[in-house]
């Protein structure tokens, strides 16, 4: 499944966030500038939300 | 690929470097796979469920993973790994239970069942020892303490917090070992592959910096990996050992929804972990 290149915005601090390596839905991306976590919410369109918080039970 | 409803499915909230690898691995298969993601999963008790009839459990969240494979069983749904054994692996004393009553080696153990009694266990172990959390995970709040003031004051701690399962506390004897722990993938009864996790601190989790290194296979290694995941009944599994001074290997915890990037990593093309997973779901979705 190739995806075409494109950029999205944090919303955090606005900087570009590239769309690279095949992105999946709920895959954590982190943006370039502030950091942030972002999570992939739609592919088509590219759309980015904020990723949850880490929670106590999380992990393995 | 069909445009009917995939029989398989992976669910998955939080899509990490091990989703993806075993997304693009079913792919890679041309097997069609659906992505459900927990956060909008409901199920009805016991009717039963259109979509994959075989589902690849990666939830990141322990209890969320926990009973969607138990509502999805409930349904007809084949999960992997199944709700049993997500109950034993996610609940360190059941883990523990269940090694022992297998007879493989682990480290000596007591649950006490209040701070107090604890503080009593941890004087029969006599200091370092260990105080875990029986649900956690990357190492947070696993405590090693070196005397009984220090014991005492943690114990405190655990008593003034609100949750009822705080104030059960598992106490393990401290195995003395070398800077590192062993981290062996299981998945459909064979060890994929083995690390040494290397750390500084004396939490030798991924998640904490600890670094992977190769680890070989041995026989010893291999049946003891493979014998703990049969043990708690998982079709994959992260089987954690630790190596004494003397050689001797214990079996220290079994993961259920095992993290495998620090371990491919250092196997390169050696080993596909993701691939060894993919190949299970669809082998379970044919059976």
């Amino acid at each position: 499944m190739s995806q075409t290149l494109t950029a999205t915005e944090c919303l955090e601090c606005a900087a570009e966030v590239p769309w690279e390596n095949d992105p999946r839905v709920g895959e954590i991306i982190e943006c370039p500038e502030c950091a942030i976590e972002l999570e992939v919410e739609s592919v088509e369109p590219p759309r980015l939300v904020l990723a949850p918080e880490v929670e106590e039970d999380w992990g393995e | 690929m069909s445009s009917a409803t995939p029989r398989l499915g992976v669910l998955a909230s939080r899509v990490r470097f091990e989703e993806k690898s075993i997304l693009a691995a079913l792919e890679r298969r041309g097997v069609a796979c659906e992505q459900i993601d927990p956060r909008a999963l409901s199920v009805r008790a016991g009717s039963p469920r259109t979509g994959p009839r075989t589902v690849l459990n990666r939830e990141v969240g322990h209890y969320r993973a926990l009973y969607a494979a138990s509502a999805l069983e409930s349904a007809g749904v084949k999960v992997l790994n199944s709700a049993a054994a997500a109950a034993v692996c996610g609940d360190k004393w059941q883990t523990t239970t269940a090694l022992v009553a297998a007879g493989l080696p682990t480290p000596e153990t007591v649950l006490a069942l209040t701070p107090e009694a604890a503080l009593e266990a941890l004087e029969g172990f006599g200091y370092p020892a260990v105080i875990k959390p029986l649900v956690g995970s990357w190492g947070r709040l696993v405590t090693r303490v070196t005397g009984p003031e220090m014991a005492a004051a943690v114990l405190e701690h655990l008593a003034a917090l609100p949750s009822p399962q705080s104030h059960v506390v598992y106490v393990q004897r401290e195995v003395a070992k070398a800077d590192r722990d062993i981290r062996a993938l299981v998945v459909d009864g064979r060890v994929v592959g083995a690390t040494y996790r290397r750390s500084d601190q004396w939490r030798t989790n991924v998640a904490r910096g600890a670094v992977s290194e190769r680890c070989p296979l041995d026989p010893e290694l291999t049946r003891l990996a493979v014998a703990a995941a049969r043990t708690v009944g998982a079709h994959i599994a992260g089987v954690d050992l630790l190596q004494d001074p003397d050689g001797r290997l214990t079996v220290l915890e079994v993961n259920d929804r095992v993290e495998f990037r620090g371990l491919q990593q250092c196997h390169g093309t050696d080993i596909d972990a993701a691939d060894a997973m993919a190949a299970l779901l669809i082998k379970e979705g044919q059976a």
